[in-house]
């Protein structure tokens, strides 16, 4: 097995993988979470303003779900085939959540009526629950794992997704990003708008403290192969303990004002929660649930070597460009968002 | 209906609906670059209210193409998960440079374009513009890539056998640069800067004919209307290299294309006709020996028909993929006949006097959207039965744990959210054509747009 700095190439994919997946989880995160909550805003310049904090970012950020997809496909094909083919039905609704989010942030603003704003509003916020949601039902399951075959296909019944811990998962995920999100946009907005998002990121804190702990207990009790890992690697513990730091650092720097450290924080909660799920999944894509034999794994369903080489080129170069032109667009629209002739 | 047809027509409705935005994207990047080079180049005010209004439909444009476009990417692994497994090594390395390379480029500087006029300089903003231009330009590379090699295979192994086998890169560059895609790279950006520029004339020539916007309306209708002239001529090369390239590398394609089965007759090119699949006939007007002489230069020499190939290992629907084919090349010619001619009547000062000839230029903007999709259905019904050509069997590539159930309900699904998503679209570009450009420059238009863009004035 070839190998670069002592780790072999698909367990780099798998890393890579792993890092378009936070940075989408982050980027897209923080939007996703500014759209659940956009009903909460209740004026008509709220809304417009909140629109036009994500407005010229919110593009790039699902790059990395189309980066991610084509990483996923690219790297672990066999993953990729049998994770979208089992997860049919909450995945279209998924997608459909993407586009609807999509058109309502286009459309809401072509039109003057209030009718007309209002619904695309409904349909914003709706979608941008329902991706939340949906996602965080799928990283529910595969951290869970599905029944698998033999021939490493789904054999269960999509109805089986509905399970109380990936609710848990997908409820937690929805609160995470709200937090994310109303960070974000305490950030980028001022006067009473700003004062009312601070209300509003310190519920969605205590919202998101409380299911995740309330998961965190589930998982201890009845889903015991999800600690494994921490509980035989003591140096792994290192993980959850920086984890609650960051999230005490979250409320800590509302509270003195600092919201750019709020919001690095919930990023890195983000990423430190992103990780703990790859540590305890490992080497493990799709876990059976049916027979262990059966599972998809980084190894029995990576592309060959030579591809693996290529696709490593291929991030070596493209991700200096991407974090380029991505932060300067970030730096282009710092500061407190100002609505203009082209705004949403 | 079994889950094979049900996944075939959402494939293909899913990406034919997808197929009208990305080349109004490219076609429109084009113009904007040259717009705002102009703008500034000469400072003139005019070319900045051009430039404005169409980044605005731009992205318009472009919100739908993103949102149809997320969806095919994942479709492979929904509905094709045996085709995913099979080619991941090279569709996938594909697909993931599209995205780092290309799709990031595109909607980072995006921002820029539609929210950065008052945050940077002209020459940043007109360099977003050419990144946007160009990461969609690169987007077509990846993806006409990736659908190239599957009708002309190149740069692999084969590892494995029976339902396990799978393609493994042996050489990058021999794949990226497969016999088919350059030729089918040139013809895809040309057809879509040809959607783009008769999306403008389009538009532009109903300005003038209404009697609005006349400062603006007519220097775009010229620039659009020289792209268009240009990209039809190159277009008739490049759609011939392409027919060439079809001859040579997918000959029961080709075939397919003009009707023909007999392998030992010299092939005959028809302008209109009907293939009757059954008694294997096609009947029309026709050059007889047309398609010998093309491909070699004199009207003798034989064609391999479609009889030539096994039964199992040629395109059905012979008469659908002919009829899509001459569709395409039909409107080709018409395009290359309206430009040059509306050319000829401009350099005789004449172009806008002739009222008919501008209200074609109104509806023409459909003969593109239909020549690009009638060109695709061509191209990728005449590689069937096959998805990876020669290798890999539709009907093998299909997920084999998603029912018929599933894939009709989310192909009514994505039909009901399409219909409603199109007839907004309509509506929406419309209402921007109506509303036209606003000038920027003078102060009435500056007040009446901060009170159309104020909520608090608006109301």
């Amino acid at each position: 097995m070839e190998t670069f700095l002592g780790l072999d190439y698909n367990i780099w994919w798998f890393l890579v993988f792993g890092a378009v997946i936070s940075g989408y989880a982050i980027l897209d995160g923080f939007d996703l979470g500014a759209g659940a909550l956009h009903l909460l805003l209740r004026k008509e310049l709220s809304r417009r303003i909140a629109l036009n904090a994500i407005g010229p970012v919110w593009d790039g950020n699902e790059v990395w779900l189309v980066i991610g997809g084509g990483a996923l496909f690219a790297g672990f094909p066999v993953a990729y085939a049998a994770i979208f083919s089992a997860f049919y039905v909450p995945f279209m609704i998924f997608l459909v959540g993407i586009i609807f989010r999509a058109v309502a942030i286009e459309f809401r603003s072509k039109e003057p009526m209030l009718w007309w704003r209002k619904t695309w509003d409904m349909v914003y916020c709706g979608a941008s629950t329902i991706i939340a949601l949906s996602l965080g039902l799928m990283l529910g399951n595969v951290a869970l794992g599905i029944p698998l075959n033999e021939q490493k296909e789904f054999a269960g019944n999509w109805l089986s997704f509905f399970n109380p811990f990936s609710i848990m998962v997908a409820i937690t995920t929805l609160a995470l990003f709200m937090m994310h999100g109303s960070i974000y946009l305490t950030m980028k907005t001022e006067k009473r708008l700003y004062a009312r998002l601070r209300i509003l990121s310190r519920n969605f804190i205590i919202f998101f403290v409380l299911s995740f702990v309330i998961t965190t207990l589930y998982t201890l009790l009845y889903v015991p192969h999800l600690s494994d890992f921490i509980r035989t690697n003591p140096a792994a513990f290192i993980i959850p303990i920086l984890m609650v730091l960051s999230i005490a650092n979250i409320p800590r720097q509302i509270k003195k004002g600092k919201y750019r450290y709020a919001f690095i924080s919930s990023s890195v909660t983000i990423a430190l929660l992103l990780i703990m799920v790859a540590m305890e999944v490992y080497p493990y894509l799709l876990f059976s649930t049916v027979n262990p034999a059966n599972s998809i794994t980084v190894h029995n369903a990576a592309s060959s070597y030579k591809t693996m080489k290529i696709l490593l080129t291929i991030a070596v170069i493209g991700t200096p460009l991407v974090a380029i032109y991505t932060s300067f667009v970030f730096w282009t629209f710092k500061g407190k968002v100002k609505l203009d002739e082209m705004s949403y | 209906m079994d889950v094979e047809i049900l996944s075939r027509i959402q494939f293909a409705f899913t990406i034919a609906f997808h197929y009208i935005y990305p080349p109004l994207s490219i076609g429109l990047g084009l113009l904007l670059v040259v717009f705002e080079g102009m703008y500034l180049k000469t400072g003139d005010k005019r070319y900045e209210q051009i430039t404005r209004f169409w980044i605005k439909i731009f992205a318009l444009i472009f919100g739908i193409g993103v949102a149809t476009g997320i969806i095919m990417e994942f479709e492979f692994g929904t509905n094709w998960a045996t085709y995913s497994k099979y080619v991941g090594d090279i569709f996938g390395s594909a697909l993931a440079a599209e995205g780092i390379f290309a799709f990031a480029l595109e909607s980072g500087f995006l921002g820029i374009l539609i929210f950065g006029w008052n945050r940077v300089g002209p020459k940043v903003h007109f360099f977003s513009a050419v990144m946007v231009f160009l990461g969609s330009m690169f987007s077509a590379v990846w993806i006409v890539v990736a659908n190239s090699w599957q009708q002309t295979p190149a740069g692999f192994r084969i590892v494995g056998e029976g339902m396990e086998a799978r393609a493994e890169i042996t050489d990058f560059w021999a794949m990226v640069f497969n016999p088919s895609s350059v030729e089918r790279l040139t013809h895809v950006w040309i057809g879509a800067f040809l959607a783009g520029a008769f999306l403008v004339l389009s538009v532009n020539a109903w300005y003038i004919l209404k009697n609005k916007h006349l400062h603006i309306a007519k220097p775009s209708f010229k620039i659009a209307l020289f792209t268009a002239t240009i990209c039809s001529l190159l277009q008739l090369f490049v759609g011939h290299k392409s027919a060439d390239g079809v001859a040579k590398n997918q000959p029961a394609k080709l075939a397919a294309l003009e009707g023909h089965y007999d392998s030992l007759a010299t092939g005959d090119m028809y302008l209109l006709g009907y293939v009757n699949n059954k008694t294997q006939q096609t009947t029309g007007i026709r050059i007889p020996g047309g398609l010998s002489f093309l491909l070699h230069g004199d009207f003798k020499t034989p064609i391999k028909g479609l009889n030539a190939f096994p039964e199992n290992e040629r395109p059905r629907q012979v008469n659908a993929i002919f009829q899509f084919y001459h569709i395409m090349v039909g409107i080709g010619v018409t395009l290359i006949a309206l430009s040059v001619f509306a050319t000829w009547l401009h350099f005789r000062n004449k172009l806008f006097d002739k009222r008919w000839l501008l209200w074609i230029f109104v509806w023409a903007v459909l003969l593109p959207q239909i020549a690009n999709q009638a060109g695709w259905f061509a191209a990728e019904m005449g590689r069937q039965p096959w998805v990876v050509y020669g290798l890999l069997r539709t009907s093998d590539a299909l997920s084999k744990t998603v029912t018929a159930n599933q894939v009709l309900f989310s192909l009514i699904m994505f039909m009901v959210v399409y219909l409603l998503l199109f007839i907004l679209f309509l509506y929406l570009l419309n209402r921007k054509i109506q509303h036209g450009p606003v000038d920027y420059g003078t102060k009435e238009d500056i007040e009446e747009g901060s009170k159309r863009d104020n909520p608090l004035l608006a109301h």
